[in-house]
């Protein structure tokens, strides 16, 4: 019997290798796998290159990753919050690198590569200091520029149920960088709110289907300010 | 002569009343974001927010926020009846392929030939960071620039050139103002309606100053 659901998240991050590339879906708090990440830092790999929407906040889940001196690289959209310091300080010291995407570059660069797109041609950025050195083409009359498709080693995402075939539902816009990244990396763990028997999923409303799931892991629901329901 | 110039919610009602009803429009963080308190009741519009969210309504009372439920600011918000969720390649899909009619933005400066600067200031102690202003800016099938016409110090944020770095290549057509409004084309900015007693011709002077 096949079943994807990991009895915890040790197990379900024991493969990760040092210099892995790490996809790791949110936007703010909303969607952002926190109790993954931390599982990431006691795992213990190193010199990674994370990809997600921003670069931490405070010291706890990504934030605490790069305190923890693991990440080598960082590709988001927009790594500046008002409690981002953690990050600033490593940025400003030369400690972290950084490669700005606008968003949905990084949303569309990280589908391409769960979709087998070699790469595609955007207006987003002609012209800008963040497409400096891009091959340009002229398309019907309009200048675009070549984004290439990012890869991930491992996708850490966070949704709201799933079963033991890796099917998942999100919740509400906690969805974001999910979907897209679960497509995109070898291996996809999921954390999710609640473990259903098969079927029990409506088939209309699966939003991520589970051939781009590997792990699932059960985490509590918890009340927090940054993530999910508050009270 | 002595002008009045208007206030931020002046400002965010002249840009509302603009929005034809049907309309799918993204708000830009900070003061465009203001322009969703101005519809009319009976003004129908679809609130885009790049986070996932088409529907958006007003912040929830207190006591009922939701954290997963947020807008592209990280403000708690809600969704109105028929909203509907989706992942971050179909947001920005929406606005790339011109899906969305309006992107309202704020500016740093905007140019006379559309050339818009928002994402940075260029200054290499700043970090950087752009989200989803270059997708807005060229996505839409119009897009709007919502700001004050003046920094504090009294510069004009009209010019002929960008001098901060550029968000996107000729992509504004209009910019709303607290001291009138301005539509961008080939003859450069034409004042569409000025606060009563501000002679635009002083901006102009300004602007070269």
């Amino acid at each position: 019997m096949i079943s994807k659901i990991s009895a915890s998240i040790e197990l379900a991050l024991e493969g990760i290798k040092d210099s892995s590339t790490i996809l790791i879906g949110g936007f703010g708090g909303a969607g952002m796998p926190n109790e993954l990440i931390n599982g990431l830092i006691e795992q213990g790999a190193r010199d990674l290159t994370i990809v997600a929407n921003n670069a931490g906040n405070a010291e706890f889940g990504l934030a605490a990753l790069l305190k923890a001196g693991r990440v080598r690289k960082v590709i988001c959209s927009f790594p500046r919050q008002a409690d981002s310091y953690v990050f600033d300080a490593l940025y400003r010291a030369g400690k972290v690198e950084l490669e700005l995407v606008p968003q949905g570059n990084l949303a569309e660069r990280v589908r391409a590569a769960g979709a087998g797109i070699g790469g595609f041609f955007t207006r987003v950025g002609y012209g800008t200091e963040l497409a400096k050195g891009r091959e340009v083409r002229e398309i019907g009359g309009q200048m675009y520029v070549f984004e290439s498709p990012i890869h991930g080693d491992y996708a850490l995402v966070k949704a709201e149920r799933g079963d033991r075939w890796g099917n998942l539902t999100y919740r509400m816009a906690a969805r974001n960088f999910g979907p897209v990244m679960a497509m995109a990396a070898k291996t996809t763990v999921a954390s999710v709110h609640e473990v259903v028997e098969l079927g029990e999923l409506d088939p209309e409303v699966i939003v991520t289907p589970g051939i781009f799931v590997q792990h699932v892991v059960k985490i509590e629901r918890t009340v927090t300010a940054a993530s999910g329901i508050k009270s | 002569m002595s002008y009045v110039k208007l206030t931020r919610d002046q400002l965010a009602a002249r840009v509302a009343r603009d929005i034809p009803e049907g309309a799918y429009v993204n708000l830009g963080i900070g003061l465009p974001t203001l322009v969703a308190n101005h519809f009319s009741p009976d003004q129908e519009v679809f609130l885009q927010s790049e986070n996932g969210l088409l529907g958006m309504g007003a912040a929830p009372a207190k006591g009922w926020e939701d954290f997963d439920l947020i807008n592209a600011g990280k403000q708690p918000v809600t969704l109105l009846p028929g909203g509907s969720y989706f992942h971050s390649a179909d947001s920005f899909a929406m606005m790339r392929a011109g899906h969305l009619d309006i992107a309202v933005l704020g500016a740093f400066q905007v140019a006379a030939n559309g050339d818009l600067a928002n994402w940075h200031t260029g200054d290499a102690n700043d970090i950087p960071a752009v989200g989803g202003a270059m997708d807005l800016a060229v996505g839409a099938k119009q897009t709007w620039v919502m700001m004050e016409l003046f920094t504090k110090d009294g510069v004009c944020k009209l010019v002929d050139r960008c001098s901060y770095p550029i968000t996107g290549v000729g992509c504004v057509s209009r910019v709303y103002t607290d001291h009138g409004v301005f539509s961008l084309g080939a003859q450069g900015f034409q004042p569409l309606e000025l606060v009563a007693g501000f002679d635009a011709a002083s901006i102009f002077s300004k602007r070269h100053a």
